[in-house]
């Protein structure tokens, strides 16, 4: 088995399955049907894309396990998704803060995963950054609806600007695997792609009136699996089902 | 679609299956005119047709490939295999004109790259705006025509 390419398609597939169902939490509780429609869409392409991802680093482990066996019959410490996408939703403005950041950095990476000499991955990340592209511009339109709206929403965005910006080390770290799978022309490093990532969002922060966060001490260990406590809580939810029924299909 | 073989009867056969399989969200327009069908190959007496997904998350994906298995049986051909691709990626460029003018009746304003305004497709005035990028299925965005103020659908142009 190719352990690097499992390991970093782990890590795509994960980050697209934890953020997608933190989205889908917000199925039914939104805001606005408009909102609540939007939500669940991006939530329904990154399971989509998850799976994709999830069901591709199972072959290439080659013991059997599929999209669903790696969603749902894994612990927390098992799951390599950066820190940022396990996050709780808070507000509204938070989800959106986090969603922003994610695609921002998300649709840079998939861009470049589309020419990777890894040809099932290309063909995935040409498909999946069509769709980001969408999830980016909506949520920066968001940034710059709720930073230059009212006193309420600015400061609320500012609050999940502030909550979320401790994560983006993890967002960009490249663990040994991933390495490998980078000196083979098989991703790019996360690191090169950082400072496009800063001024991606600097630009869409300008326009709402925001500055950059202060750097600061960033927390990280996701794509090591030390995750905080809020994945666990999540996945209870998220597996309880496959895993009192585990024969159970849909 | 590319009906490499579509002058052999198999081929001819299963195009005219294919083309009675409405998509199961729009049932105006079929999945050929969504451009949905990738291929239609014949190759040392093994038939098969080629798929692809519109969206990575389409709910509809998975009933499309089933309604296109009852379509191909029901047509006696039971032995042309479904396989799903995602190269090159469905870009609603693949719409057929005649899948354009189905949704426009349909009341979705079918993709203009072109341009950045819908057209409504109750009054056809460009007077329109976008009211959520997301609308009620992944491949549609929400938009309403200022002058005769309905709601509509338009499908999202990538």
């Amino acid at each position: 088995m190719d352990n690097s390419l499992f390991c970093s398609l782990v890590q795509l597939g994960d980050d697209c399955l934890v953020l997608g169902q933190r989205l889908c939490e917000w199925c039914g509780r939104a805001p606005t049907i408009e909102v609540d429609l939007s939500l669940s869409n991006l939530a329904l392409d990154m399971i989509g894309q998850a799976t994709l991802l999830l069901d591709y680093a199972g072959e290439v482990e080659g013991s059997g396990r599929n999209a669903d066996r790696l969603a749902f019959h894994r612990d927390a410490e098992q799951f390599r998704n950066a820190l940022l996408v396990e996050q709780p939703n808070g507000d509204f403005a938070r989800t959106i803060v986090r969603h922003f950041l994610y695609a921002t950095y998300a649709e840079a990476l998939f861009e470049q995963l589309s020419h990777s000499r890894d040809d099932r991955l290309a063909e995935i990340a040409a498909k999946t950054v069509k769709e980001l592209r969408y999830h980016a511009e909506y949520s920066a339109d968001w940034i710059v609806r709720l930073g230059d709206g009212t006193a309420d929403s600015r400061s609320r965005i500012l609050d999940g600007l502030e909550w979320h910006w401790r994560f983006i080390d993890d967002l960009f770290h490249d663990d040994e695997s991933w390495i490998d799978c980078a000196e083979r022309g098989i991703v790019p490093l996360r690191q090169a792609l950082r400072t496009d990532f800063e001024q991606a969002v600097g630009a869409v922060l300008a326009k709402a009136g925001l500055v950059m966060p202060e750097k600061v001490r960033g927390v990280e260990g996701g794509r090591g699996g030390r995750h905080s406590e809020h994945l666990s809580m999540m996945l209870a939810i998220m597996q309880v089902l496959p895993r009192a029924h585990p024969a159970a299909t849909w | 679609m590319r009906p490499v073989n579509a002058a052999n009867e198999v081929g001819a056969q299963i195009a005219k299956a294919l083309s009675q399989v409405p998509d199961p969200e729009i049932p105006a327009v079929s999945i050929v005119e969504l451009g949905i069908v990738r291929e239609i190959g014949l190759k040392d007496g093994l038939s098969w047709v080629s798929i692809t997904p519109t969206y990575t998350g389409c709910p509809a994906t998975d009933v499309i490939r089933q309604n296109v298995r009852v379509a191909l049986d029901q047509a006696g051909l039971e032995a042309v295999e479904i396989r799903t691709v995602l190269t090159p990626p469905w870009s609603t460029e693949m719409i057929t004109l005649e899948g354009r003018e189905k949704l426009l009746r349909y009341g979705i304003a079918p993709p203009e790259p072109a341009s950045g305004q819908a057209a409504c497709p109750r009054c056809g005035s460009r007077n329109t705006m976008e009211i959520s990028r997301f609308g009620s299925t992944p491949c549609k965005a929400l938009w309403q025509c200022i002058e005769c103020r309905e709601p509509f659908d338009r499908f999202k142009c990538h």
